[in-house]
């Protein structure tokens, strides 16, 4: 049985007398431990596929399973490390992190366990040393390597990904999937990402789940990417797998699913 | 080149004269005076000579105008004949009802305490209920919008009437009068959060009371702190006309009773110390704003 499960997602927007359908008979399933990527064009409902698992939007049919129990609000079992990393300006980066902490945990661990897991949950990310500063005082880099703390100190069952390194410039992206990468190796969660980047979905992900164009989006197509783990950027660029993955994408996205302009 | 090597013949033809013990002077220090005094006293003088020389300058412009016979208004060196004591000494106590405007200042900002504090805990409750549910914006937002424009005064004969004391309808005017922007203030600010930190508490599963104190009064305060700001000004602008009409021992009635006995003089005195404690009150609700929502804006 799967771990997750999205059994005949559609969903449809209304507004006003005017329906426009976003997404059409979503079927997935993803096991536990595994990384699973999520890619289309702009605009094709990704977005709100994983806003639909995270409980944040209802499906307007179908439901999502979670260990076989249905899920249709947003819990601290699905922790979400948001695109533009949602951080609570007027709380240092600890604070943040302890601010969910204490929800999940407040009944489980004692005040001085709940402060080692926070601070664990920062060494993970590598972020201890700027628990004291405001997200303002630090670069976007180190602001998503805060969401990513806040998520995983939540200890999801799933732990979704919301194109989480969109904001940031291409070399501190490298460094911050790679981190993602390792966690992944150490801790073996679930994850679930939304992305528009072929290549960090080829270097991440075991699946990659391709969506058609809205309206109406469908899963396309899944990739399973063979390549054994830890996986290292440098030699996976002349990698014949890699490269025929990246192909298959590429041609999924570019050629039989081109984005139409204000279609 | 040609120079660098005649330098070079005459310093070999040179005598080299035995070392020659080098005493390094120290530049010249500037002392604490020069390095910072001085400076600090340059920028002091820059904010306060213009106010001065303004003030002066009006007060000049004010002596010509009254000194002539007939004036209406008495001039500023009338003024200080009239009312010295009420000048100099702020908190004199020579009667029951002759006191120093700093007693008097007191009994009034104790209202505007009392009252203002109700309306703010009473107006971020209010806005916060109505920034959050649609239901209650449209049921409650068109009774506020006809409220606020009701003058204070107007408030006063119904206050009266429902308390039967003068004291508690003071105070119940200044809370009427400051509630309106502190309730739009707050409903904006609540309205404004961004949907992001909506979704983290909905993750985190934050119930309705944390969400009140973590997200909410955090994320709107800048808007909470420009209604409190209004509103106190607002409360200051009626606590005075409500005294005038309730009497007691308040700012208010003094000028109302400076008026009665013709003592314009006391009345000016009244005004220039209302004007400075509004002025500090802005000021003080300024700057808790700036120390509580340091951080808050969004980056």
């Amino acid at each position: 049985m799967a771990y997750l499960k999205v059994d005949h997602v559609d969903k449809v927007f209304s507004r006003g007398n005017r329906e426009t359908e976003v997404l059409k008979d979503i079927q997935l399933t993803v096991e536990k431990g595994e990384y699973v990527s999520i890619i289309g064009h702009s605009g094709c409902g990704k977005s709100t596929l994983l806003n639909i698992i995270a409980g944040l939007t209802n499906a307007t049919q179908g439901c999502v399973l979670l260990e076989n129990q249905e899920v249709n609000s947003p819990g601290p079992d699905r922790a979400v490390v948001f695109q533009n990393h949602s951080l609570l300006p007027w709380l240092s980066s600890y604070d943040n992190v302890r601010l969910g902490v204490d929800k999940v945990f407040g009944k489980t661990k004692s005040r001085a366990e709940r402060h080692d897991w926070v601070m664990h949950n920062l060494d993970l990310v590598q972020m201890g040393h700027a628990k004291d500063k405001r997200p303002s005082e630090i670069s976007g880099g180190m602001k998503q390597r805060i969401g990513i703390a806040r998520a995983l100190a939540m200890e999801p069952k799933v732990l979704l990904l919301d194109e989480p390194f969109g904001a940031l410039d291409a070399l501190t992206r490298a460094h911050l999937q790679d981190s993602v990468m390792a966690l992944h190796q150490k801790l073996g969660n679930t994850v679930m990402m939304i992305t528009h980047d072929v290549d960090e979905a080829v270097l991440l992900s075991d699946r990659i789940v391709m969506m058609t164009n809205g309206p109406s989006a469908r899963i396309g197509e899944v990739l399973e990417v063979p390549l054994p783990r830890p996986r290292k950027r440098l030699e996976l660029a002349a990698n014949a797998t890699y490269l025929k993955c990246r192909q298959r994408v590429l041609e999924f996205l570019y050629e039989r699913h081109r984005y139409v302009e204000a279609a | 080149m040609t120079i660098a090597l005649q330098k070079y013949v005459e310093a070999d033809a040179v005598p080299v004269v035995p070392s020659a013990t080098i005493v390094a002077l120290d530049p010249p220090r500037p002392s604490f005076v020069q390095a910072r005094l001085i400076p600090a006293a340059k920028e002091w003088a820059a904010r306060i000579v213009p106010p001065i020389i303004t003030i002066g300058a009006l007060l000049i412009v004010w002596q010509i105008l009254c000194m002539k016979p007939g004036a209406t208004l008495p001039s500023p060196s009338r003024i200080w004949v009239d009312a010295k004591d009420l000048i100099t000494d702020p908190f004199f106590v020579a009667g029951p009802q002759d006191i120093g405007l700093g007693w008097r200042i007191l009994t009034s900002l104790q209202r505007v305490a009392i009252g203002f504090g109700l309306a703010a805990v009473v107006g971020i409750l209010l806005g916060a209920l109505v920034g959050q549910s649609v239901w209650a914006m449209r049921g409650l937002d068109p009774i506020f919008q006809v409220l606020r424009t009701v003058p204070p005064l107007a408030w006063l004969p119904i206050a009266l009437a429902a308390f039967r004391d003068s004291r508690p309808s003071a105070i119940f005017v200044i809370f009427i009068t400051s509630i309106w922007p502190i309730i739009i203030n707050t409903a904006v600010g609540i309205r404004n959060i961004p949907q992001d930190y909506r979704n983290v508490a909905a993750v985190v599963r934050l119930n309705q009371l944390e969400f009140f104190w973590k997200i909410m009064i955090p994320s709107a305060a800048p808007y909470i702190f420009t209604g409190l700001r209004i509103g106190i000004g607002l409360s200051w602008l009626a606590i005075v006309a409500a005294e005038m009409l309730t009497g007691g021992v308040g700012i208010g009635f003094f000028i109302w009773d400076a008026w009665n006995s013709s003592r314009l003089s006391d009345i000016i005195i009244a005004l220039v110390y209302i004007g400075l404690v509004g002025f500090v009150l802005d000021r003080i609700v300024a700057f808790i704003s700036n120390i509580a929502t340091r951080g808050a804006q969004a980056s």
